[in-house]
């Protein structure tokens, strides 16, 4: 009546149900942990979230199981303890500090002794908590523009090879491997039996038994140095070396530039949304290329490429020049990024206002120089919680809004949008993204 | 057993295993098990799962069905986190006190693995949930599916019905008083002759057709009965509510004055399900040391008959070594005494004491000291005893000894802490004791009992701590519990700390 069961194949996530009520449970804590972990992540660095989701660390309020239980402290208690050394019976030990000494276990009893609790998001609960409430859709591949260069792969180990290939530790383990194996006398051994003779030979009479025993050690030396010679140090059958294979490198490497307007009128709100923004576009990228980069363009009436930090955190004043952005872009991407090797994106947030007549260079200097060799270009304008007339109606802005939106009519690729809270950010990146295909196809071909 | 030693040829070579051989594998371990070992079984139900379904099982105190509730994905989520960080490594395998008697096996595992893992479940623990008296006396062995079945899809009915909020609520509260959810010592009380005619009402009720939640519980009975009371006197009420009470489910299952019947139904559940662990965590010692003596025993045979070959023999006794080390108290690894360590040293002690008795052991156990059925000797053991009279029963000076076990006493009063007694002739007996003492569940949880409740008068519900050796409850959590204690009984409630009378 014995019998085999194989549940591998049945469905998995049987503890879906408990995650959903765990995670709804903890909701509100893992809000603040992950909006917490927003502000102070670094989009380049720590890579947004990684595939394998994020880290939380969350305080146990609202997640602990209370019980009853003896407390740790006070009262009589005996405890039996393995591997006495050298008490006996009377000795005293100081009691450990911290109060926990031998209780201590009891105090934890199911591991909830700590006020911290970590986990392990996946990168969806992630998102979806961080874009509160919105669903994620299925974030369709996009074609992406691929070049292709030879490289060069390790490919494991070979017995023969170039010296310069040599693998020392695979030799060195094969060679001492061979020599335990075939009982290669050491250098110690033949020293101390050289020694040993000549102590021998220095005596200027020897005994009949010394004698023998000289020639022995006579006979045994000649063994010893006859199978060191048999046995070689290091043998050609022990060398292994790397191998390398050349290997076609699919070359799919993105770098996203980040332009934001820094004067004053750009206040802590803004610069979040727009984190957000950029946080999710490097996400995105980052699944769809083996490597990206990120550069950080921040300008007033002046621009200048800048580490995340003073990004989004140093303070700047001045006019607002948004064209300087766009040139420092050109610069870059000429300099560092040539557009057959990289497939290049574009995000651009500001609060929307631009100097004189400044936003048509700016139509002309993404007209012709930048969306020609970009595969897609974001323009994020952040506007007041309060200025519903302008996010219900795209065709009211300042000048720097109709310029560009002269561009998206010649663009397919470019994308403009309109946001006031973190909420927005999500439902417009999926809007970008959506019709991005087309975008890609017209940068491709 | 002499005519196996006959060389047979390996029951498998290689690290792969594959269904086939985990059935020769099993035959062969159930020839040792069954023929030499004599041990008597459930039917196994062996399964292969995966090592998600493995985290999947850890979360759901390793039943396999069990009801939805937060606790659970936080469990999962923390044993996720520690084995993905690789801290934790994860059990070979799960073992369910039902029959047939379900284990789970890692795929992960090797062939030698599995072999091990079955002589160590199939065999080891099977025999000893089929055999064990608790588990005989207080668990049901062959119903428990259908219970958790049961138990399952009617809180996820009442979810449904009653919106998840509220279950979890109700949920919460009996999860906080889980511990306090079990009958220690007498059996729950036999209903008395108005239940009975109650019942008898109810059930002629359910004839005439109820929904899924309508199923009779002892709650519903209950309520008929309070009307009775005409005398509120303490002694009465004492009589009709089986005062002082220790298993407080049961009581606010059968007299909370606010609980709705599926709420009701609801503490019912977790106590019964508390109450069918309960055997588990009084035994762990024996449980575990049973099994370990088990593979290991049959793990040597099947060597000795050449039916593993010494590769796969070498990586069982790895993995058996390291279950069953023992780091000492000042070893960073220490994290108190390992059970596998304890159990499986007494078995094979046993066992040496039959086969090898020196004139100590003679002294301290002359009923079974070179009794030539070692087998019978242990099998008795297993059967009759719980973790803490085990221990006291069969604890040897020699174990004592090689354990080199210690005493040591923390008295608050006292500046420092007092080693008490270490192992030698005068301290084996009060060591044996002391450590019996650390395995006694009625000793280790609080003794909370409910002394009173006027349901006429002010409502409140006395519960007594009875202190002992001068040990109080965790404040913060006490905290805890009493609000959700409050939520099931609607009332108030009052815990008060009493200290035991005398006798230490």
């Amino acid at each position: 009546m014995h019998h085999f069961i194989d549940r591998r194949a049945n469905p998995k996530g049987k503890s879906l149900g408990n995650r959903q009520r765990f995670l709804r449970r903890a909701r509100e804590n893992i809000k603040e942990r992950v909006d917490q972990s927003v502000r102070g992540k670094s989009i380049q660095n720590g890579s947004g979230v990684p595939d394998e989701g994020e880290k939380v660390t969350i305080p146990t309020r609202g997640l602990k199981e209370p019980r009853f239980f003896h407390s740790s402290k006070g009262g009589l208690r005996r405890h039996v303890l393995p591997g006495n050394k050298d008490f006996v019976v009377g000795d005293t030990i100081k009691r450990p500090q911290g109060g926990a000494g031998q209780g201590g276990r009891k105090a934890s009893e199911d591991g909830d002794g700590e006020d911290e609790f970590s986990f392990t998001l996946t990168q969806e609960e992630y998102l979806e908590i961080l874009f509160e409430g919105l669903e994620l859709p299925d974030l369709v591949e996009k074609a992406t523009v691929e070049t292709e260069t030879i490289g060069t792969r390790r490919a494991g180990l070979t017995t023969a090879g170039t010296p310069n290939n040599l693998n020392l530790v695979r030799t060195m383990r094969n060679s001492l491997g061979r020599r335990i194996a075939l009982q290669r006398p050491t250098t110690k051994s033949q020293r101390d039996l050289e020694e040993q003779i000549a102590e021998l030979e220095a005596l200027d009479e020897r005994t009949p038994p010394q004698e023998e025993f000289l020639e022995a050690l006579k006979k045994r030396l000649e063994g010893i140095i006859r199978k060191r010679k048999v046995v070689g140090y290091i043998d050609p059958l022990d060398l292994r070396y790397d191998t390398f294979v050349p290997e076609k490198i699919r070359n799919s490497r993105a770098v996203v530039f980040c332009l934001m307007d820094v004067s004053g009128s750009m206040q802590e709100r803004e610069k979040d949304l727009a984190k957000r923004f950029f946080l999710l576009l490097h996400l995105f990228l980052e699944r769809c290329y083996e490597h990206t980069e990120l550069v950080f363009v921040r300008h007033t009436h002046h621009a200048q490429e800048v580490d995340e930090e003073t990004f989004f955190y140093a303070r700047e004043t001045g006019g607002t020049i948004v064209s300087t952005a766009l040139e420092k872009m050109k610069e870059i991407i000429e300099e560092r990024y040539p557009p057959d090797e990289w497939n290049i994106y574009g995000a651009q947030a500001s609060d929307g206002e631009n100097f004189g007549n400044d936003s048509v260079r700016c139509k002309n200097l993404l007209l012709n120089d930048l969306l020609p060799v970009s595969q897609f270009y974001a323009y994020v304008e952040i506007v007041d919680e309060a200025a519903e007339m302008l996010l219900n109606n795209p065709e009211a802005g300042e000048d720097l809004w109709q310029n560009y939106r002269e561009v998206k009519a010649q663009a397919q690729h470019f994308e403009m949008q309109r946001v006031s809270q973190p909420g927005h950010i999500y439902p417009i990146f999926r809007e970008f993204f959506l019709p991005k295909v087309k975008g890609a196809q017209y940068a491709g071909s | 057993m002499q005519a196996a030693e006959t060389a047979r040829t390996p029951l498998f070579d290689g690290p792969e295993w594959t269904f086939e051989l985990m059935g020769k594998a099993r035959d062969a371990i159930e020839e040792i098990a069954l023929g030499d070992l004599g041990l008597d079984v459930y039917p196994n139900q062996i399964e292969i799962i995966s090592a998600e379904q493995m985290l999947d099982a850890y979360s759901c105190v390793g039943l396999p069905l069990m009801y939805q509730h937060w606790s659970f994905g936080k469990h999962f989520a923390r044993d996720e986190a520690l084995y993905r960080t690789g801290r934790q490594g994860l059990a070979y395998e799960i073992v369910i006190n039902s029959n047939p008697c379900i284990s789970y096996n890692m795929e992960e595992n090797t062939m030698a693995m599995q072999t091990l893992v079955m002589a160590h479940a199939a065999f080891g623990h099977n025999h000893f949930f089929k055999n064990n008296y608790l588990f005989q006396q207080w668990t049901d062995a062959a119903g428990i599916h259908d219970y958790l079945a049961f138990a399952k899809n009617y809180i996820a009915a009442c979810e449904e019905r009653y919106g998840p909020m509220a279950v979890e609520e109700v949920l919460d509260a009996a999860h906080a008083l889980q511990s306090q959810g079990v009958f220690r010592y007498g059996r729950p009380p036999k209903p008395t002759r108005e239940e009975l005619v109650a019942m008898q009402k109810v059930r002629e009720g359910y004839e005439s057709g109820q929904s899924v939640l309508d199923i009779w519980t002892d709650s519903t009975l209950g309520r008929d009965k309070l009307e009775m009371v005409e005398d509120a006197d303490y002694s009465a009420r004492r009589k009709m509510m089986n005062l002082p009470q220790e298993n407080i489910l049961y009581f606010l299952e059968k007299h909370s004055p606010v609980l709705e019947p599926w709420q009701s139904e609801i503490l019912r559940i977790v106590r019964m399900l508390a109450q069918y662990l309960y055997p588990q965590k009084q035994t762990k010692v024996m449980n575990e040391g049973c099994a370990t003596f088990v593979h290991y025993y049959i793990i040597n045979k099947l060597y000795e008959q050449g039916q593993i070959t010494q590769g796969a023999y070498m990586e069982m006794l790895h993995s058996h070594t390291n279950v069953v080390m023992q780091p000492e108290y000042d070893d960073q690894r220490y994290s108190g005494i390992n059970p596998y360590a304890l159990g499986f040293a007494m078995m094979q002690d046993i066992r040496r004491i039959c086969q090898d008795p020196t004139d100590e052991d003679r002294e301290w156990f002359p009923d079974f000291a070179g009794n030539p059925d070692w087998r019978g000797v242990l099998r008795d053991a297993w059967a009759n005893y719980r973790d803490e009279s085990f221990i006291q029963q069969f604890l040897s000076p020699h174990l004592i000894r090689k354990f080199k076990l210690f005493t040591l006493t923390n008295d608050a009063e006292l500046p420092n802490l007092v080693v008490s007694q270490i192992h030698n002739r005068a301290g084996y007996k009060a060591i044996r004791r002391d450590l019996a003492k650390q395995y006694d569940l009625a000793y280790l949880e609080p003794d909370i009992q409910v002394t009173d409740a006027d349901l006429r008068g002010d409502r409140e519900l006395k519960l007594t701590h009875t202190v002992r050796d001068g040990i109080h409850l965790d404040e913060d959590d006490q905290e805890e519990v009493l609000k959700h204690l409050r939520r099931l009984w609607g009332y108030d409630v009052r815990l008060d700390a009493v200290e035991a009378s005398t006798e230490r």
